[in-house]
């Protein structure tokens, strides 16, 4: 073990006891293969759940028209996606972001949500027609960093993807790693922040690796979720639901109430 | 195996080395094997300052592969993502292969001819023709060489021969000029001698690290993980401060971030100045600034090397701004800036020392106090705070903190600058300011103790600045108005006493205006893109287009520049000869020509020695009139018998195959197995400028160069080793003395030329301006005899002026250019590199989002940023890598579709001519679309 407690596992041990995984940031290795190409498949902002975007999605291919950076494509049989579906390939174009988000407010069946951009307090004051949609709340994906291929983890100092994010210092930012081996060039390591990251894709886009080892992938596909049964430190805890916990159900009694003699031999 | 396959095996070998990861045996077997048809050899990055050493690796005269040189001190085997793609830099789908001419029908050259294809011999017939006629029309100052940082030694070793030597003219100077003047005038000032005292170890070594108008962690990637490696080293005592017109990069590490208004860090210096003079005169090392300095100041009323506004090209909006240069109304904090002269707000300033702005004299410790009086915690918090947004009082309580940081006696402090500083109207004196506050607490020229310039280019000081590839300078600090330095030059070179002319050439944006003005009418660009990198580029575009003159462009790919010549020349790159380049901290480096060049391209070094066989002695040692000069340069021809040659003789042979340099054998131990296109030709036997295949000199013309080039330096304080040592070794910092290199120059602990002056512990030995007047605050009393400070460094009062345009009226913002960590200056390699395109391929213009609301703008939209002088058109970003306070934008330059230096003001530092590209005025505005 002490030869392949390399500089890497290193560096991941210390991100890892920063606790950053648990943020959400997520490091990323050998699921894409694993997945269906249609699972990894990007919709513009505020599309709704995938299955349910599929359904009420009617592909006019109005969302697209919006678009003034021809950043989405309507899926055509060769795509292997479900065919006339909006999709966006961030590595050739990403979302830009546009702050007045003309690509939804077109969209005529609900597929892509106006209100799932509105931030909550704000939803009250969408029903008067005063509210502003936010593209930084949108969620096409998240970014995902192939720590195996970044440069970043072998000391080269480029941090590109982070100096392409449009919300830089948030949904990406730069840990500070000291340098052992060379005793004096710190690695500067990308971390998204899966919180703040709207999956726009500049990262991927900006990449200067071969193949980009920073990837936007759907929230489902990368998004853990935790068990209800056990409420982390800071979690706020809902007395309802503890309440809720003690009352016993009808089918314990039966249980209990019935035959003990039939856990005795014949 | 594809190469793209043999380039990631090898990357994931050399990353392995750099981390100590293991690597699977079956993975390194198969490396191994791929490597063994490799060849590795240590080179140095093409681009930065920084000077990083990288492994080349070759296999079948291609470069396949470049790595971090694990021995290099600088990077230890890392590199920025700009170094990472130095493999690619030359093989772009673009590469320039022939020289190609403007011609009409007939093949003969046409102003308005369209770019064919042309022999080097027919490149050369007309260059010799165009020269002939611009030197029969005009002397020697009719031609112009836009020289660069980017030069090999060697090449500007050769460029400054063939010009100054060969043409007896100085119109020669480097695109350094816009990069690092103001740091040497600086220097020169302070020091009597150029480049930094310390090394990049200093920033191991110190405890405080503050960057002024320095983008690090942008710019100079490599050092930044330096600085920030030492912040995590010791995360509370180390302190890091940021201070930027802007909030970039550096601003993530930083424990403070000071956004302060553009041209105000002239008031910041002098408040810390203030803060110790007045406030904490313990702090004061005063056994330091009694034995080592001298305090001085200059005249004020000295311009901002603009042209005056009677120039018949000047537009009505351009005068606005030009009328400065004659005379100003003074501001409210101008007025009590230079209240020690008498002046108040609202009187008019002529200037009138625009031509002796470099002139300074010694004063007393009390007159120099007195000039620091108005730089109080008010009044320089008021004028300098840079966001309108933040609380004053917050403002002041970090300005107040930095003042501490710096005086804090136990606290070592080290000041970066980059362009922030150099590229300023008032440069000079804000360098100059740093050693004041460095020199007055004694923290200068110590293990962690120092005020360092960042170089931008990768050998601005090993070429353009030792070599002295600039209108007035000669190698080794030496200059062309002085007479001995002349001599010395002349008796190195064997040339006739009195061939070389002692009237400093044009400075970089004087050759432009000179073309302007049809002063020079043969202009040749070398390592450099002028056309694109200098301020208010319509005039000169227009001016090399439209006027009857010849622009002869050597390059590589066709940028700007290339766009606006009249002959280009397909250029080697860096790999593709022999070379060195000399970083920010002395540190000189060599490597071997690795590959054959592309195409028909061939060596600068090549072409203009090519070209010196064009020209006998007759031509051009005959007497001339140089404009300005009372006297005629002498006809020396008649002197050439002394030394052996006769009129015929031509400067090839005067110059560059001379006994000695015959002497340098092309089968020398170094040069074994290596290609050598300019020695023993290569594989691809060109058709050379006589029409014949070139088949090569016949002897080691590089090793002749640097050889006779060290001459110069040896003994006279810039000692250099020979060219061999520099094959073994990562780099030596110079002075290189007994085979010693010199960390700390000046003291006499670690460097022999301090030790040998016997001044104590330091010596600022230097030897330009070491005899200056005495006087007052108000100027030199004529009556009191030179004082010779020999050994010792001045102080200098510098006050503070605003810059020649601020934002007023309808051009209501700041603009500031700079670069961006993806691309290397204008683009014409990083912009090739598909990797680097895709990551930043447009300028942008960041603008804060308040402002942008303002002006009804969102992210993305298209925008005309104007000035009085040009406009461009550009995309907004608000949130972007730069974010600037309300009031300012910045447009990176790198882009030639954004020709952003369409807009930006041709206003210098008037004492070292170097351009300020951070400031003027514009307004910027929705581009309606098009019909």
């Amino acid at each position: 073990m002490s030869e392949m407690s390399t500089r890497r596992e290193v560096i991941k041990k210390f991100l890892k006891g920063s606790g950053y995984l648990f943020m959400g940031g997520a490091f990323w290795s050998g699921l894409l293969n694993e997945t269906k190409a249609a699972d990894l498949t990007l919709r513009p902002p505020g599309a709704i759940k995938e299955k349910d975007f599929l359904k009420k999605c009617i592909k006019c291919g109005a969302c697209v028209e919006a678009c003034p950076y021809d950043t989405l494509n309507l899926a055509t049989v060769e795509d292997k996606e479900a065919v006339g579906a909006p999709y966006f390939t961030p590595r050739e174009i990403p979302c830009y972001m546009c702050t007045d988000i003309p690509c939804v407010p077109v969209c005529p069946s609900g597929a892509l949500d106006i209100k799932s951009l509105l931030a909550s307090e704000t939803v009250e004051a969408e029903h008067e027609g005063e509210s502003e949609m936010d593209i930084n709340i949108s969620k096409m994906g998240i970014a995902v960093i192939d720590n195996s291929s970044c440069i970043a983890f072998d000391g080269v100092q480029c941090d590109a993807c982070f100096r392409a994010c449009p919300l830089m210092n948030q949904a990406i930012y730069t840990d500070y790693v000291r340098n052992e081996d060379t005793g004096k060039h710190a690695y500067l390591i990308p971390v998204v922040k899966a919180e703040f990251c709207t999956g726009c894709g500049a990262c991927e886009h900006a990449c200067i690796m071969e193949k980009s080892s920073i990837v936007v992938l759907p929230v489902e596909v990368v998004q853990g979720k935790q068990g209800e049964h056990y409420l982390t430190r800071d979690s706020e805890i809902d007395i309802e639901d503890i309440e809720a916990i003690k009352e016993e159900s009808e089918d314990i009694l039966d249980y209990l109430n019935n035959d003990w003699e039939d856990l005795l031999d014949e | 195996m594809k190469r793209r396959d043999f380039i990631k095996q090898a990357a994931v070998a050399s990353a392995a080395t750099a981390i100590g990861l293991s690597i699977p045996l079956s993975v390194q077997a198969k490396q191994k094997k791929i490597e063994e048809s490799w060849r590795w050899d240590k080179s140095v990055c093409r681009f930065c300052g920084t000077g990083c050493g990288i492994m080349v690796a070759t296999k079948n005269d291609k470069i396949v592969a470049v790595k971090g040189d694990p021995k290099a001190p600088v990077n230890r085997g890392l590199n920025c993502i700009k170094g990472y793609f130095n493999a690619k830099i030359m093989y772009g789908k673009d590469r320039l292969k022939h020289p190609l001419m403007r011609v009409d029908a007939e093949g003969n050259f046409s102003k308005n001819g369209k770019f064919k294809p042309i022999s080097w011999k027919r490149a050369f017939d007309e260059m010799e023709t165009q020269i002939k006629k611009s030197l029969a029309e005009l002397g020697p100052t009719g031609i112009g060489i836009f020289s660069s940082g980017q030069y090999t030694v060697q090449e500007g070793y050769a460029a400054v021969k063939l010009v100054k030597g060969g043409f007896r003219s100085n119109n020669i100077d480097p695109n350094a000029r816009h990069c690092m003047a103001s740091a040497v005038a600086g220097f020169i000032q302070t020091f009597g001698i150029d480049e930094p005292a310390g090394s990049y170890d200093d920033i191991e070594l110190t405890d405080t690290i503050v960057t002024w108008g320095a983008n690090m962690a942008e710019m100079h990637p490599i050092l930044w993980s330096r600085v920030s490696d030492r912040k995590l080293s010791k995360p509370s005592a180390v302190k890091v401060i940021n201070l930027t017109a802007y909030s970039n990069r550096c601003s993530d590490l930083a424990d403070t971030e000071i956004i302060f208004k553009p041209h105000t860090d002239l008031a910041i210096w002098n408040y810390i100045a203030h803060e110790i003079v007045y406030n904490n005169p313990d702090a004061i090392d005063k056994e330091f600034v009694d034995k080592h300095t001298v305090f001085a100041t200059g005249h004020v009323d000295v311009g901002y090397g603009m042209r005056t506004q009677d120039h018949k090209n000047f537009t009505e909006a351009e005068k606005v701004t030009v009328a400065k240069q004659s005379s100003k109304v003074l501001s409210k904090n101008e007025g009590i800036a230079l209240a020690y002269l008498g002046h108040k707000e609202g009187d008019t300033l002529e200037m009138k020392n625009v031509k002796t702005a470099g002139k300074h004299w010694k004063i007393s410790f009390d007159e120099f106090k007195k000039g620091l009086e108005p730089y109080t915690l008010d009044y320089v918090a008021e004028m300098s705070k840079g966001d309108v947004d933040e609380d004053l009082e917050q403002y002041k309580a970090k300005l107040k903190e930095l003042a501490d940081y710096y005086i804090e006696k136990s606290r070592k402090i080290v000041s970066f600058w980059t362009m922030g500083m150099n590229q300023h109207t008032r440069g000079t004196w804000v360098n100059e300011q740093a050693y004041m506050v460095h020199f007055l607490l004694g923290k200068y020229a110590k293990p962690g103790d120092g005020a360092f310039s960042l170089t931008g280019q990768p050998s601005a000081c090993g070429t353009a600045r030792e070599v002295g590839t600039f209108a007035h300078r000669l190698p080794a600090d030496m200059v062309v108005f002085n007479p001995k330095h002349r001599a010395k030059t002349e008796k190195l070179w064997k040339l006739p006493a009195g061939t070389l002319n002692p009237k400093v050439g044009s400075h970089i944006m004087k050759l432009h205006r000179d073309i302007e003005d049809g002063k020079i009418k043969f202009a040749w660009v070398q390592v450099c893109n002028p056309y694109h990198n200098t301020a208010n580029a319509n005039h000169w575009i227009k001016a090399a287009r439209k006027l009857d003159n010849f622009i002869v462009v050597s390059e590589a790919y066709p940028g700007v520049s290339a766009k606006v010549a009249d002959l280009i020349l397909p250029t080697a790159m860096i790999y593709e000869k022999w070379g060195a380049y000399g970083n920010a901290e002395r540190r000189t480096q060599h490597w071997k020509q690795l590959v054959t060049p592309v195409g028909e391209a061939m060596p600068d070094i090549w072409q203009m020695v090519e070209l010196s066989k064009r020209f006998k002695i007759v031509d051009v040692w005959k007497e001339q009139t140089i404009p300005g000069m009372d006297e005629k340069l002498p006809d020396v021809t008649t002197a050439v018998a002394d030394l052996g040659y006769t009129p015929n003789t031509t400067l090839y042979d005067v110059l560059f195959a001379n006994e000695e340099a015959k002497s340098y054998k092309s089968d020398d131990a170094v040069a074994q197995g290596y290609i050598n296109t300019e020695a023993t030709a290569d594989s691809r036997k060109i058709v050379g400028s006589d029409g014949q295949p070139w088949t090569g000199y016949g002897f080691f013309i590089q090793k002749y160069l640097w050889e006779e080039y060290r001459k110069f330096g040896v003994g006279s304080q810039h000692d250099l080793a020979d060219f061999d040592t520099y094959h073994k070794v990562r780099g030596l910092k110079w002075p290189v003395v007994d085979g010693k290199e010199t960390q700390w120059r000046f003291n006499s602990k670690y460097d022999p030329y301090a030790q040998a002056a016997g001044t104590g512990d330091f010596a600022f030995y230097g030897k330009a301006l070491k005899k200056i007047p005495q006087g007052t605050l108000k100027g030199p009393d004529k009556d009191k005899e030179k004082y010779d400070l020999s050994n010792k460094a001045k102080i200098f009062f510098r006050p503070y002026m605003d810059p020649p345009e601020m934002p007023e009226g309808e051009y209501n913002l700041w603009l500031s250019t700079g670069r961006v960590l993806e691309h290397w200056h204008t683009g014409t390699m990083t912009m090739r590199v598909p990797e680097l395109y895709r990551a930043v391929p447009e300028a942008l213009c960041y603008m804060h989002p308040a402002d942008a609301k303002k002006l009804n703008l969102s992210d993305n939209d298209l925008v005309w940023v104007e000035s009085r002088r040009g406009k461009v058109q550009t995309h907004i970003e608000t949130r972007g890598r730069v974010r600037p306070p309300k009031g300012l934008v910045y447009v990176p330059w790198f882009d030639e579709k954004v020709l952003i230096n369409k807009v930006t003001l041709d206003a210098t530092c008037p004492i070292s001519k170097q351009t300020d590209f951070k400031k003027c005025a514009v307004k910027v505005y929705k581009a309606t679309a098009k019909a």
